[in-house]
């Protein structure tokens, strides 16, 4: 840790104007970081992260030697302000990330259940940043409930469900090529709740997973929860919007395009202009009398 | 009941079968054309098969379960729940149950009602098929591709499934497949088929054959429903993205249809309860009283169909003010000084057609980097020990207590004691058959001694002027006290105006109960 205090000084070339970094510094530093790995702090309530946060905004040394420690134990720092604290991300294989396999332990053994957990994470943010003004605009409050993202996500299956059948496409999957069925199917073939003995609500549901997604979520600072209708209604903090925008949304893109997948977006909203057929879409059901 | 759906499954069984067969005969490997068709019949075919499967395993149940019908009570079950499906909520899983448990009963009625409990829960289950992780049934199924090659696919459905209601509860709807399979007709569209539906019951009732117009009607409910449910999520889906839909044009003209549709159906369902009545009380008069419980049913169920309608037409007068509180919100807002990412549009929408292996690489990536981080924990095992030793805290469960209410006694104001209201009550106390003029009952109040009394009989009397019929009807009374003015002035020392006849009119209360239960 004293090496770290060290030496960025000398490079800094104006050493001779100012202190040289004590293990003090080192010390504060750290727990600059310390309060970031506590996501549900609020900078505000504190005095002590008040202050490193204004020592990190006025002295350049010290910022250098906060944003070395982050690097050192592994994170990636997104923002450090009074609004959001010290945002703070996990790098890839730091001791901080979160893995699936801990995360759900199902996850691991059943590629549906992978796939789905994952999916309700992309979900909520969808949700929660409906368009991409909503994730640009720092001052944006999203707000999304657990049945709101299911019946959405559901929605948006049905639409390909319609599309394939309207395309006389016969997306029955082959029986022994499980990967290779369109992944809405697997959404749209889970039920959406359960009954269950202890009247909890049934984990391997839609509604469950995406409940397990916004809980951990509000673990991780990223989410409030304001109240319990329509399965738990939530709103966004700064910090959540910083890791879509900066880290998550990203690198999903930059695997999408690697998959060959190239979205097209001129800046505006994808969803916007309706096309032809898209604008009786809003008729989820084809036998819907207004089609004709 | 059963005899009904055991020959609608046979019927469509042999149809299938006989159509697989010929279509074999004409050419070897069938046309990708051809393999749809019979695709779609062995999904519809796949559909029926948990009814009987319900059947085929009640022999490997504990217990002796072989006098249950088990198909029988399934297609009840899924009737039930078809019926109690709304806007709002579908059915409820002990609801449906205890509608069920009459049929259970009769099927065995020797048996203990734990055990009808029990069969009726088991087939309620089997149906949503809780066993499975997806609470679903698979079948799976043969076609040819375009390029010849045979290919076995899974077909997978649901008959009933669990969607959640407010409060968190669970509620039960059944599934498009399984209204298709109880209905009977497979790939139909509904507004034809409602209307076709109601034509056939107008000329089945004016031609005096109820029992058919029951059927058919209870085919329209059916309709009815499934059209109520394809509106509702249409609505739940404008009203959570307001820019996927077409605003101008498309919206406007889709609520302006469905409420001149409702008006139509509105219209159309009225004149047909119109019709019905008539029927009902011809019935009544020529053909005795099963007919007439026969008409008195179907007069439910098209009531139940105007209800269901006048609630979708509410929801769409709900939708307009919505639009424009959302419009309002997303469309007058400065544009952000720089683009984020269409989360949607570029992420969530290109992702789903994927296969399951590519999407599953995509979400991993953003669970990877979106799920936040989380602080290994590092224990001291001194720590954990205090920790485990540690004994819990005992919780408060009553809660604190609650503060004596201080109660106060109000004055009885009253202007007349209760002995004055039943020495009244005495008074007008009239034979049907003689009333009185007001001046004689003045008269006999007076030689009772009590001065207030003539001011209550005179406003009792005053008050009996109007009589509350419509109360007394709805109340089912069997008298009321009237009083008439014809015109004869009242010649009293301390009461003026006219000295009006009083008396007690008897109410067919018979009659009434049987108009109420009629309205009801």
């Amino acid at each position: 840790m004293t090496d770290f205090a060290t030496e960025p000084e000398p490079e800094d070339g104006a050493g001779t104007a100012r202190q040289p970094v004590t293990p003090a510094d080192a010390s504060d530093a750290a727990r600059l970081v310390s309060f970031g790995l506590q996501p549900k702090l609020a900078p505000a309530r504190d005095a002590d992260y008040t202050e490193l946060l204004r020592r990190y905004r006025d002295e350049p040394a010290f910022a250098r030697l906060a944003d070395a420690v982050a690097t050192g134990l592994g994170l990636i720092v997104l923002e450090v302000s009074t609004r959001t604290g010290m945002a703070l991300a996990a790098a890839e294989d730091s001791v901080f990330a979160v893995r699936m396999g801990d995360y759900a332990r199902r996850a691991s053994a059943d590629s549906a259940d992978r796939f789905l957990h994952g999916l309700a994470h992309l979900a909520c943010a969808a949700m929660a940043f409906p368009r991409p003004e909503d994730l640009a605009d720092d001052g944006y409050i999203g707000r999304i409930t657990v049945n709101g993202v299911d019946s959405f996500v559901r929605q948006a299956c049905r639409k390909l469900a319609e599309r394939a059948e309207a395309e006389g496409e016969n997306t029955d999957p082959a029986t022994d090529a499980p990967g290779l069925e369109a992944a809405w199917r697997v959404y749209t073939r889970r039920s959406a709740t359960g009954a269950t003995k202890d009247a909890r609500r049934l984990a391997g549901s839609t509604t469950g997973i995406i409940a397990k997604a916004v809980a951990f979520l509000a673990d991780s600072g990223f989410l409030q929860r304001t109240g319990d209708d329509a399965g738990g209604t939530y709103r966004t903090t700064a910090r959540y919007q910083l890791q879509v925008r900066d880290m998550a949304g990203s690198a999903a893109m930059a695997e999408l395009l690697e998959l060959g997948v190239v979205p097209v977006s001129d800046g505006t909203a994808s969803l916007l202009p309706p096309r032809d057929e898209d604008g009786l879409e809003l008729a989820p059901d084809a036998s819907l009398p207004f089609h004709s | 009941m059963l005899p009904l759906n055991v020959s609608v499954v046979t019927e469509s069984a042999t149809t299938t079968s006989t159509r697989a067969g010929t279509g074999a005969k004409g050419s070897p490997a069938p046309g990708p054309a051809a393999d749809e068709g019979l695709a779609r019949r062995l999904r519809a075919l796949a559909c029926t098969a948990p009814l009987h499967d319900l059947d085929a395993r009640k022999a490997n149940l504990a217990g002796e379960y072989s006098v249950y019908e088990m198909a029988e009570l399934a297609l009840a079950a899924i009737d039930q729940v078809t019926l109690q499906m709304d806007f709002d909520t579908g059915a409820d899983h002990d609801q449906v149950v205890a509608k069920l448990l009459p049929r259970v009963a009769a099927q065995a009625p020797g048996r203990p009602a734990a055990e009808h409990e029990r069969v009726a829960r088991w087939v309620l289950e089997n149906m949503i098929n809780v066993g499975s992780v997806d609470r679903g049934f698979r079948a799976v199924y043969g076609t040819f591709g375009p390029d010849g090659v045979y290919v076995r696919r899974d077909y997978d459905f649901k008959l009933i499934e669990e969607v959640p209601g407010p409060g968190g509860s669970v509620y039960l709807r059944t599934t498009d497949e399984a209204v298709n399979v109880l209905v009977g007709a497979l790939d139909t569209d509904v507004t034809s088929a409602q209307i076709a539906a109601e034509v056939k019951l107008e000329v089945l009732v004016s031609r005096g054959r109820l029992a058919d117009a029951q059927l058919a009607a209870e085919q329209a409910r059916y309709r009815t429903v499934q059209y109520a449910e394809a509106l509702r999520r249409t609505l739940e889906a404008t009203r959570r993205d307001v820019r996927a839909v077409d605003w101008l044009n498309a919206v406007p003209d889709m609520i302006n249809e469905a409420l001149d549709h409702v008006a139509d159906r509105y219209r159309h369902e009225n004149a047909i309860l119109t019709n019905i009545r008539k029927a009902r009380d011809e019935a009544a008069s020529e053909r005795g009283p099963d007919h007439k419980r026969r008409a008195a049913e179907l007069v439910d169920i098209v009531k139940d169909c105007i209800r269901r309608h006048t609630q979708l037409q509410s929801r769409l007068l709900e939708a307009g003010p919505l639009f424009r509180a959302e419009q309002d919100r997303q469309a007058f807002a400065p544009p952000a000084a720089r683009a984020g990412t269409d989360l949607y549009g570029q992420l969530l929408a290109p992702l789903l057609p994927l296969p399951l292996e590519s999407a599953t690489r995509v979400t991993d990536a953003f669970f990877a980097r979106g799920a936040g981080l989380r602080t290994p924990g590092a224990v001291r095992l001194g720590d954990l020990t205090d920790l485990l030793l540690t004994p819990p805290a005992p919780r408060e469960h009553l809660g604190a207590e609650l503060p004596e209410p201080d109660l106060v006694a109000t004055p009885d104001d009253s202007r007349f004691s209760e002995e004055q209201m039943e020495a009244a009550t005495e008074l007008l106390a009239l034979p049907p058959d003689a009333p009185r003029r007001l001046s004689g009952l003045l008269a006999e109040a007076r030689r009772r001694g009590d001065p207030d009394l003539p001011y209550l009989v005179a406003l009792l009397a005053v008050h009996a002027a109007s009589p509350p019929v419509g109360t007394a009807y709805r109340q089912g009374e069997e008298k009321l006290l009237f009083a008439v003015d014809d015109g004869t002035e009242l010649d009293d020392p301390e009461f003026g105006g006219a000295d009006l006849i009083v008396g007690t009119a008897l109410l067919d209360a018979a009659g009434m109960a049987a108009d109420r239960t009629e309205a009801a």
